[in-house]
C-alpha cells in the first residue's frame, strides 16, 4: 500500500514539468506579449505609449529574449515558490492567488459534499421505487441536471433573484466584508453566499451520480443475496442499506478522481458570471490581457489540482479494493 | 441462433418471431429502439433541428444582421392562429413609448390591433445552399412594411429579431456539435483502433498521451487554447479552430473505449478466421471488427454531441469561442450576460431554453441508442 502511494507520489512532479512546459507554451502561442496588448487597451483608451518606453519595458520584463530563456526563469522562481510577478497588476501573483485559491478550494469541498449528500439518498430512493413516480421523478430532473449549463443556470438564478426577491445573488460576501480580515463574522457570511454557487457548480455532478448510484444499486438488489435475507423476514430498510448500499458506493469512489477537477475547474465559468472572487475569473482576465505569468501560474495551479484529485481517488480505490493494490 | 431465440420473446408483441430471427443488427437495434418512446420522441425533435440547420435563412422572417437601435428589447408578440373561429394567422402589434425619466423606450403589447400574418410569404432575397435563389420564408406579414414587423422572440439591444438570430445559431451551434464529434471519432477510432490492434510499443506511447489529456484540466485548457487564436482571424477561421480545439480534447475517452474492444475482439475466432485466409490487417480492422462495435460507436457519439454543444456555447458566452459576426447559440447568450439587461428584457435567455431542449434530446436519444445497441442484452 505504502509503495503504491510512494509510487505515485514520486510520479507527480514528471507529470508536473510535462504539464508546466505544455502550459508555458499555450500561454506564449497568442501573437505578441503582455505589451502589445497593453499598448492596445492603452490606444483604445485614448492615451499611448511611445515604442522606446515599450522596448525598455519589454528589457524589464525579460520579453525580450528567447521563449526558453523565459521559460527557465519562470521554472527558476516557481522552483523557489516564487510564482512571479503579474505583469498587469503589478503585484506578486502569490498575493492575488492567495486567498482566492482559499475559496476556489472551499467552494470545490462545498459543492461535494452537497453532491453527494443529495445523490446517494436520491440513487436509493430511485432504486427502491424503480418504475415508481419517486423514480420518475429523480430521472427527470437527472436529465434537466445534465442538460443544462450550470452558466445557464447561475443565469437563471441571478435573475429571479434580482427581478422576483429584488436582490443580488453575486459574490461570496457582503459589501462590509469584502475586504474585511479574516474572523467569525466573516466566515459566517461567507456561509451565507456560499450555497448558492455551491448547488449552481454541483447540479449536473449530483444528476450523473444520482443515476451511477441508481444504476449501481439495482445491480445489488437483484442478486440472491438479497432475495434470502429478504425470505429470512428482514426488515427492508435494513436490508437495502446494510450491504447493497455499501456494494453500490464502491465504485463511485472511483469517480472521485476525475471528478474533483471536474468541481474545479467548472467553477469558472460560473465563477465569472455570479463574480465570485475565486481563481476562476482571474485566470480569464489573465489569458485575455496576456499576463503570461499569472495565466500560466494559474494553469499550473488547476493542473496541480487535477492531479491530486486523481492521485487521492487512486489511493481511496486502493484502500476499497484491495486487488488494484497488488497490481499496482 | 440460440441468442437470436433469445431476444424472440421481447420483440414477439411487434414483429413475428420468423423475421426477428433473419433480422440483421441494424433492424434489431432499431426494432428495440422503438421500443423507447422518449427516444422516439425526443429524435423527432433532432429531426426538427436537422431541418433547421439545413435551411435557416427560410425559417429566418428577418435578416439576422439587420439592426435598428429606435427598435431595441421590443418583447416577443405570440403568434395566434385563429382569428375568431376563423384561420387566420396573427400577432399583436407592439407599441413603443419613450419613458420621460429613463429615456428608455418602452414597448407594450397591443392585442387590439392586428398584424395578418401568413406562412410561406414572401421576405427579404437568400439562396436556398448558396446555390438557389428565393424570398420564401415560413412566416411574413401579409402587408411586409416598416409598421408590420413581427417578433416572435423579441429584439436585442441592437433591434435585431432574436428569432431569425436564432435559426441561424442553431445551423452554427449543431454543426459545431457534431463537427468536432466527428473528428474526435476518427482520431478516437483510428489511434484507440491502433493502439488496441497492435499493442506492444505503440499501445504504450498512444496510452501515455491518452492519459496525459486527460490529466489536463479541460475547462482551463479549452480557454487558453481559444484565448490563442489571433483575434483578427475571420469568424470561418475562428469556427474550425474552435471545432478542432474541442476534438482534441475529446476523442480521448472514445480511443480508451474502442482500445478496450478491440483486446477483447482480437481473441474472437472470426478475426483468426480472417487472418487465416489471408485478409490485410486494414481489411480485418476496418471491414471486419469495426462493425461489431459501430453500434456502441453512434451510441457513445450521440451522447459526446451535447458535451460539444454545452463547450461551444459556453466558450462563446465567455467571449473566447465563437464572436460576432459569428451566431451561435454562445453569441447568443452572451447579450444575456447582464442582470439589468436581464430584468429589462428576459427573453434574451430563450436561447439557452434552446440548448437545453437540444442537449435533452440527444441525450434521450442517446441513451435509447446504447440501451438499443446490444439486440441481444436483456
Amino acid at each position: 500500500m505504502l509503495r503504491f502511494i510512494m509510487q505515485r507520489v514520486l510520479l507527480m512532479p514528471v507529470l508536473l514539468v510535462v504539464f508546466s512546459v505544455i502550459v508555458f507554451a499555450l500561454v506564449q502561442a497568442p501573437p505578441g506579449d503582455f505589451l502589445t496588448s497593453y499598448a492596445a487597451t492603452l490606444a483604445s483608451s485614448g492615451s499611448s505609449i511611445g515604442e522606446t518606453e515599450l522596448q525598455a519595458l519589454r528589457q524589464t520584463y525579460g520579453l525580450d529574449k528567447p521563449i526558453y530563456v523565459q521559460y527557465l526563469y519562470w521554472m527558476g522562481n516557481l522552483l523557489r515558490g516564487d510564482l512571479g510577478l503579474s505583469l498587469e497588476y503589478q503585484r506578486p501573483n502569490a498575493e492575488l492567488i492567495g486567498e482566492r485559491l482559499v475559496l476556489t478550494l472551499a467552494l470545490a469541498a462545498f459543492s461535494f459534499i452537497f453532491t453527494w449528500i443529495i445523490a446517494i439518498p436520491a440513487g436509493i430512493l430511485s432504486a427502491r421505487h424503480q418504475h415508481g413516480p419517486i423514480d420518475y421523478f429523480f430521472t427527470f430532473f437527472n436529465y434537466i441536471g445534465v442538460a443544462i449549463p450550470n452558466f445557464m443556470l447561475a443565469l437563471i438564478l441571478m435573475w429571479l433573484g434580482f427581478s422576483v426577491l429584488g436582490i443580488s445573488v453575486t459574490g461570496l460576501f457582503s459589501p462590509e466584508f469584502e475586504q474585511a480580515p479574516w474572523n467569525l463574522a466573516r466566515v459566517a457570511d461567507l456561509m451565507k453566499h456560499m450555497w448558492l454557487p455551491a448547488i449552481v457548480i454541483g447540479i449536473s455532478g449530483t444528476a450523473r451520480l444520482t443515476r451511477v448510484m441508481r444504476a449501481n444499486l439495482l445491480d445489488e438488489l437483484n442478486k440472491l443475496y438479497v432475495v434470502t435475507a429478504r425470505a429470512k423476514g428482514m426488515s427492508e430498510w435494513k436490508l437495502v442499506l446494510k450491504y447493497p448500499v455499501r456494494l453500490a458506493i464502491n465504485p463511485l469512489i472511483s469517480t472521485i478522481g476525475w471528478y474533483l477537477p471536474q468541481l474545479f475547474s467548472g467553477s469558472l465559468i460560473v465563477a465569472t458570471v455570479m463574480n465570485l472572487p475565486n481563481i476562476g475569473p482571474l485566470l480569464l482576465r489573465s489569458l485575455i490581457s496576456q499576463d503570461m505569468y499569472l495565466a500560466g501560474s494559474l494553469l499550473l495551479i488547476y493542473a496541480f489540482l487535477t492531479i491530486i484529485g486523481t492521485l487521492l481517488s487512486d489511493i481511496l480505490l486502493a484502500l476499497a479494493d484491495p486487488r488494484i493494490r497488488m497490481r499496482g | 441462433m440460440e441468442e437470436s431465440l433469445d431476444t424472440a420473446p421481447l420483440l414477439k408483441e411487434a414483429i413475428p418471431e420468423d423475421r426477428v430471427s433473419v433480422a440483421s443488427n441494424a433492424q434489431l437495434v432499431w426494432w428495440r429502439f422503438t421500443k423507447h418512446k422518449p427516444a422516439l420522441v425526443a429524435m423527432v425533435v433532432l429531426f426538427m433541428f436537422f431541418v433547421v440547420l439545413l435551411f435557416p435563412a427560410f425559417f429566418s422572417i428577418q435578416e439576422p444582421e439587420l439592426t435598428d437601435a429606435k427598435l431595441a428589447f421590443i418583447p416577443s408578440q405570440s403568434l395566434h392562429l385563429f382569428d375568431g373561429a376563423k384561420l387566420r394567422p396573427w400577432v399583436p402589434t407592439v407599441v413603443g413609448k419613450r419613458n420621460p425619466t429613463t429615456l428608455r423606450m418602452e414597448w407594450k403589447i397591443d392585442a387590439s390591433k392586428k398584424i395578418a400574418v401568413r406562412f410561406l410569404s414572401q421576405g427579404y432575397p437568400y439562396k436556398i445552399f448558396g446555390l438557389i435563389p428565393t424570398r420564401l420564408h415560413i412566416l411574413g406579414a401579409v402587408r411586409a412594411d416598416e409598421q408590420n414587423r413581427i417578433y416572435l422572440l423579441g429584439t436585442d439591444r441592437l433591434g435585431r429579431d432574436q428569432w431569425s438570430r436564432l435559426m441561424f445559431a442553431t445551423q452554427t451551434s449543431m454543426t459545431i456539435g457534431m463537427v468536432s464529434v466527428a473528428l474526435s471519432i476518427f482520431l478516437g477510432v483510428l489511434l484507440g483502433g491502433i493502439s488496441g490492434y497492435f499493442g506492444g510499443f505503440v499501445d504504450l506511447v498512444i496510452q501515455r498521451l491518452i492519459e496525459l489529456l486527460q490529466s489536463l484540466p479541460t475547462i482551463p485548457i479549452w480557454l487558453a487554447l481559444s484565448a490563442a487564436l489571433p483575434r483578427d482571424w475571420p469568424p470561418t477561421r475562428v469556427f474550425f479552430a474552435i471545432t478542432i480545439i474541442l476534438a482534441l480534447i475529446g476523442w480521448t475517452t472514445l480511443a480508451r473505449e474502442v482500445r478496450g474492444r478491440f483486446l477483447s475482439l482480437r481473441e474472437e475466432d472470426f478475426v483468426l478466421s480472417a487472418e487465416l485466409v489471408g485478409c490485410s490487417r486494414m481489411r480485418i480492422i476496418l471491414r471486419h471488427m469495426v462493425p461489431t462495435f459501430s453500434s456502441h460507436i453512434i451510441a457513445t457519439s450521440t451522447l459526446a454531441i451535447p458535451v460539444m454543444i454545452i463547450s461551444e456555447t459556453s466558450l462563446s458566452f465567455l467571449g473566447l469561442g465563437l464572436r460576432p459576426p459569428a451566431i451561435s447559440w454562445g453569441v447568443l447568450l452572451q447579450e444575456a450576460q447582464n442582470i439589468q439587461t436581464l430584468a429589462l428584457a428576459p427573453w434574451l435567455l430563450i436561447p439557452g431554453l434552446v440548448v437545453v431542449i437540444a442537449v435533452l434530446a440527444f441525450n434521450i436519444v442517446g441513451d435509447g441508442l446504447r440501451d438499443a445497441a446490444d439486440p441481444y442484452g436483456k
